[in-house]
């Protein structure tokens, strides 16, 4: 890979700005971003680390909003928020094997937003804010297509909340060789609606199934989708599923995750 | 009673300690004085011509040695094929040159156009980047039989076409076996393809190669399975340097399942630049530049027709199989749908009569060679997948239909030119069946659909020829080499035995394997025996390990020299217990004299032949060493049957794979335990096979399943715990150990085992499916349930 | 160029290394600890976990100048005190959990770690654990039947013969 200069701010403020640097870029767990330099595809002057920064660690819940920092790995948020959100905490338990969760982030995932990638669905389907070193971004407003966040250049996300549904679950159906979502589907029953996040499938990136949410919003239960079609037209088609296919799993996928919600 | 040791014990691997203490010596572990590193400046397109190639800017570019083109390679041969093959015109095969850097031409993606060379890798890496390539594109080819329409673009332009061969096997028994299926009652016919896959062992090649000056001496060290055939190919056909004065050494090397049998370009390229540059030059693949660059394994696509009688006995079987060989004739590519295919058509059946044609076609792909059962498990998996279509279409149990067929009196001579000598696979069906629980299988369907999943069973029965190979026949056959193998058995002045082998080992266990036997023979402890392999300097010239050959050809080899060296401690014992040679006895470690109770023991004998004061030095030279080349009469015949029961998501299409049973009959076995590991690691590549890897290439020639994130490896959640057995031996009949090799037999068996499980839960299902091509994907399951 | 030091093994380990070095370069060629194995270039293979912090991580992933300061264990430092095999060690060579070696480091580290946070995990979850290392000779079989072992528990039943 080409060379860099690595940067391990211990404050947010250190971090920022260290990220004003030409060519700089935060550096989360690194899971992605050190493969894809690897290949030379990526070719940053510096990376700034958010490993150090305490102030971006961590998982609270207050009034029913889970606040993790933004560089939490994977497998703090699969431990620590799974008394209060566990269908937050049974998709970080599954994103890549357990040595990569030690490492990955939440908010280098986010920002990352690869179509294939699972929090982004849990931040569609529960709501709630992105935060920044300079802003809060709505759920809602944060992806813009695969790999394209709301994020400006040399933004960082200092922490993610989440409005903890009431019932919420994630079901993944990996893609035989990476064991990325070929289809995953986070569904989340709020008090007043339900939210139904998608990802792996879209050539978009990461999007709510309207038209489920409704259904599911007056029953909740796998039925209630059972007359439901979802269109290939813009479904990912590779040599592990064509569109019709992840289409067929967007369906089968948000009925099992309204079955094990919980 | 297990044994405790020798032969029959499962003694615990003596190198597992360096392994498990991360003390093993891989070829990456060695870095020389002073040594530079190689980068390969590799094609991105699938087949174009090269109009200017400029290194200046990289040749000056910071830590860069120097810059290597094809220009540099004018002169020197290119890498060679092993085993030609002639048509069913009696023609040899069309042979395209191999050039170690691309000439004036790339024919596929990962063609190595330049080497760079510099200080560290990065460096390479960089310059690299520097180097412009003038690629004049040319359309792909792709499809084989595309390939071979005549207005096809033709990946070599001094050949006639892209067809390699049109082989005919028995070509005379055509007619015969056409006839047959004129009169036959019933005919079942099937279209599938083999599919391509990548051989994936964890460790990536590594190649370094060293110069002394002052002895004119090359040294190769590389990451291979046969150490001495590489320093044949590499010294004799690609750089000219003689044997003498080339050292090939191939030390732990992790995993090769064949991939690592082959001579590639980048040892040649090491071995080379080190000499050009008076510097040890050091490869090592990234697994990216892997899928580019090793040869891969399979495609082959295949019309497969049987003929049945009315009671289902087979009357004759024809098949037309389209090879892949892609852009060039790696080492044994040409024999792999041949000899190493045809010849396994009769499987384990009685069938009279049987015609194989085999098309092998270039296109612009990575070359194809042997991978683990290379040539068997294509057989195998046309014959038990149309066996198993044809017991549905005529309503006769699969399980009865290949009974009623069996080959059960030995020896038995196929009308493919092989000779069984031994088998019963009633026994191994019989045990497959029971390990199974196959007739427990409607009570477990009955709970798989209570959770609204679709279970089906599959059985497979196969036979594959392994202990490469009589030298005679193959080169006969068009081999280019022999195919023996040999042994030194040094024994020490204090007793102890040092076994030099021509065969290697790269995770089969030798150095623990290979003691047992010997110690047995002279009755002495395991410890005593130490193995060295893997380094052309300290073995007899040996032809490595592939083809399920170890035990049965090098360690037959083993035994013989070991019982020359019994021969000879005899006479010495009998000097010295002043008997007669004839009435001296070896047991436990000591040699008595018969009907006496003189005895003298092993390390006696052993110091008087170094140490010859007392000694019949008028008869017998002093010390104690012999070498034994061993050839075998005829290939060995492992044969098995297999049961697998899979669960079907009819929402999905995913298939789990709940049970896995195999019983194989290898013969005499050595080390169960090592057995028993090697049917694991068969099996997990075969159910890997018929579940997961799948090689991709787009239309223009990218390589799409190009790494982990789209080929599919096995992982430890995708299989299940196996029941393997091989209770059922018979012995083979024509080697000293009476052992038949383990190696390839899980991925020759199990993947038509699972196919015809998923077919027949698909069918239990409801859905008309008589086929599924490999991998089982979900997304291929689905679809054929649309 | 910056030096770097850490822990390796229970013992200060410095070295040079550039921003863009690699654990495991930094373990293989500047310690010269070659145990600790790379066969992939996508953090999928495994071959490559050690302990940064007492966590498995994936030394081909993770930088150098990242693990500066920390605590690292490598296959090389999981031998008992006396040289001989620990637990996990021996249980995979009582059950011929490997054949060529060379995943064999990553393994034992995984098992390690998977065995600190659950010391008797059933078959499935020790399958499900190994996601991601990836082994190409055992089929897993004995790897999995040498982790419950070594944890302590009956693999009689564990399918074998």
């Amino acid at each position: 890979m080409y060379d860099f200069e690595l940067v391990k701010p211990k404050s947010v403020d250190e971090a920022v700005s260290a990220l004003a640097a030409e060519d700089a870029q935060p550096l989360g767990g690194g899971q992605t971003l050190i493969p894809t330099m690897k290949q030379r595809l990526a070719a940053p002057a510096v990376l700034v680390s958010t490993h150090d920064i305490d102030g971006m660690k961590g998982v609270s819940t207050d009034g029913g909003v889970m606040t993790v920092g933004g560089a939490t790995t994977h497998g703090t948020v699969a431990k620590e928020a799974a008394s209060a959100f566990p269908g937050l905490a049974g998709l970080a338990a599954k994103i890549g094997d357990p040595a990569v969760r030690n490492r990955g982030t939440i908010g280098g995932s986010l920002a990352n937003n690869d179509p294939a990638a699972c929090y982004p669905a849990a931040l569609l389907a529960a709501g709630g804010t992105v935060v920044t070193n300079a802003r809060e971004i709505a759920a809602d407003d944060f992806f813009e297509g695969m790999f394209t966040t709301a994020l400006e250049e040399g933004e960082l996300i200092t922490v993610v909340k989440f409005n903890i549904p009431e019932k919420s679950n994630y079901q993944k159906f990996e893609q035989p060789a990476s064991r990325f979502p070929l289809v995953g589907v986070f569904v989340a029953k709020h008090s007043d609606e339900v939210r139904v996040g998608v990802t792996g499938a879209s050539e978009d990136g990461v999007f709510r199934w309207t038209e489920a949410e409704q259904a599911l919003s007056s029953n909740f239960s796998a039925e209630a989708i059972s007359g439901l079609t979802v269109s290939a037209d813009g479904m990912i088609g590779d040599l592990h599923g064509t569109p019709d296919y992840r289409a067929h799993l967007v369906k089968v996928m948000t009925g099992r995750a309204v079955s094990a919600a919980e | 009673m297990p044994k405790d040791h020798g032969i029959g014990a499962s003694s615990k691997r003596r190198e597992d300690v360096r392994f498990l203490t991360g003390k093993g010596r891989y070829t990456d572990d060695i870095n020389i004085r002073g040594q530079a590193y190689v980068h390969f400046l590799r094609s991105d397109v699938a087949h174009g011509k090269i109009n200017g190639l400029d290194t200046s800017a990289a040749e000056s570019a910071p830590g860069v040695l120097r810059v290597f083109t094809g220009a540099d390679f004018e002169g020197v041969g290119g890498l060679p094929c092993g085993w030609q093959v002639t048509d069913r015109e009696g023609n040899p095969m069309q042979e395209p040159a191999h050039p170690v850097l691309a000439q004036g031409k790339v024919r596929h993606v990962g063609d190595p156009i330049a080497a760079v060379v510099a200080e560290t890798y990065e460096q390479a890496r960089d310059a690299a980047e520097q180097i412009t390539v003038d690629i004049e594109e040319l359309p792909a080819v792709m499809d084989m039989k595309a390939a071979l329409k005549p207005d096809a673009p033709k990946v070599h332009e001094d050949l006639t076409s892209n067809l390699c061969y049109d082989w005919g096997f028995v070509e005379e028994n055509r007619e015969a076996t056409n006839a047959a299926f004129e009169k036959a009652h019933h005919v079942t016919t099937l279209e599938l393809v083999n599919q391509r896959l990548v051989a994936n062992p964890m460790e990536p090649r590594v190649a370094i190669g060293d110069y002394a000056a002052h002895s004119d001496e090359s040294t190769l060290y590389t990451t291979s399975q046969n150490p001495h055939v590489i320093r044949l190919l590499m010294g004799a056909f690609v750089l000219g340097i003689p044997e003498h004065k080339l050292r090939v050494v191939a030390p732990d090397v992790g995993g090769g399942f064949g991939s690592k049998i082959f001579h590639y370009a980048e040892e040649a390229f090491c071995t080379f630049a080190a000499k050009a540059l008076k510097r040890p030059v050091k490869w090592v693949s990234s697994r990216s530049e892997a899928f580019l660059s090793d040869a891969q394994g399979r495609d082959h696509v295949t019309r497969i027709e049987l003929a049945l009688d009315a009671e289902g006995h087979f009357q004759a079987l024809r098949t037309e199989t389209y090879a892949n060989m892609g852009a060039y004739l790696s080492t044994f590519s040409t024999s792999v749908p041949t000899w190493l295919h045809g010849t396994l058509m009769a499987g384990n059946y009685r069938t009279p009569l049987i015609y194989v044609n085999v098309k092998a076609v270039f296109t612009n792909t990575v070359p194809v060679d042997a991978y683990r059962g290379a040539g068997r498990p294509e057989a195998t998996f046309q014959l038990e997948r149309v066996i198993d279509k044809a017991a549905r279409e005529m309503g006769i149990d699969p399980v009865e239909l290949r009974r009623r067929n069996f080959v059960t009196e030995f020896p038995y001579a196929t009308p493919v030119a092989v000779e069984y000598d031994t088998g019963d696979y009633n026994a191994t069906l019989d045990r497959a069946l029971e390990m199974a629980d196959w007739d427990g299988f409607e009570a477990r369907a009955a709970e798989s659909a209570k959770k609204g999943l679709w279970r089906g069973r599959g059985i497979n029965s196969y036979i594959e020829a392994c202990g490469i190979a009589p030298s005679q026949l193959v080169g006969q056959l068009g081999a280019r080499a022999g195919l023996y193998e040999s042994a030194t058995v040094r024994v020490n002045a204090t007793g102890g035995l040092v076994v030099m082998t021509g065969s290697h080992s790269h995770g089969q266990g030798h150095e623990t394997a290979f003691p047992q036997v010997i110690a047995d023979m002279i009755g002495i402890d395991e410890s005593q025996v130490e193995i060295v392999h893997g380094d052309t300097a300290n073995t007899p010239m040996g032809m490595g390990t592939y083809g399920s050959r170890s035990i049965a050809v090098g360690g037959s080899a083993m035994v013989r020299a070991a019982e020359k060296v019994i021969a000879k401690a005899k006479k010495i014992a009998a000097h010295l217990m002043e008997a007669a040679p004839e009435d001296v006895e070896l047991k436990d470690g000591q040699f008595s004299v018969a009907g006496t109770d003189k005895s003298i023991a092993w390390g006696d004998v052993t110091l008087a032949a170094y140490v010859p004061h007392n000694y019949p030095l008028d008869e017998i030279e002093p010390g104690l060493e012999e070498t034994a080349f061993y050839d075998p009469s005829n290939f060995t015949y492992p044969a098995g049957a297999y049961v697998c029961e899979v669960e079907v998501d009819p929402e999905t299409g995913k298939v789990r794979v709940d049970r896995f049973a195999a019983a194989d009959d290898f013969g005499n076995v050595v080390n169960p335990m090592i057995v028993e590991g090697q049917v694991h690691g068969g099996l997990a590549q075969g159910i890997g096979q018929a579940l997961l890897e799948g090689c991709t290439y787009d239309e223009t020639g990218q390589l799409l399943s190009a790494s982990y994130m789209d080929y599919a490896m096995p992982r430890a959640d995708d299989l299940p715990s196996f029941q393997v057995d091989h209770s059922c031996q018979t012995p083979c009949t024509h080697n000293p150990l009476g052992v038949k090799g383990c190696g390839e037999a899980g991925a020759i068996g199990s993947p038509p085992a699972l196919v015809n499980a998923v077919v027949d839960a698909l069918q239990r299902g409801g859905k008309d499916v008589t086929h599924i091509d490999m991998p089982l994907s979900p997304a291929r399951v689905w679809a054929a349930m649309q | 160029m910056s030096k770097i030091s850490m822990t390796v093994n229970g013992k200060p380990a410095s070295g040079e290394a550039e921003g863009r070095t690699l654990l495991v370069e930094f373990l293989r060629g500047e310690l010269g600890l070659t145990g600790t194995h790379v066969g992939c270039d996508t953090s999928q293979c495994g071959a490559c976990v050690v302990h940064v912090n007492g966590e498995a991580v994936k030394a081909c992933t993770m930088f150098a100048g990242e693990a500066d300061g920390a605590e690292v264990t490598t296959i090389e430092g999981m031998a008992n005190p006396d040289g001989s095999l620990n637990a996990i060690q021996q249980a995979f060579q009582d059950h011929h959990g490997l054949q060529c070696g060379f995943c064999t480091p990553g393994m034992v580290m995984s098992a390690a770690a998977l065995l600190k946070d659950n010391p008797k995990p059933s078959e499935a979850e020790v399958r499900d654990y190994l996601e991601g290392n990836i082994c190409r000779c055992t089929g897993y079989h004995n790897i999995v039947k040498a982790i419950m072992a070594a944890s302590g528990q009956d693999v009689t039943a564990i399918a074998a013969e």
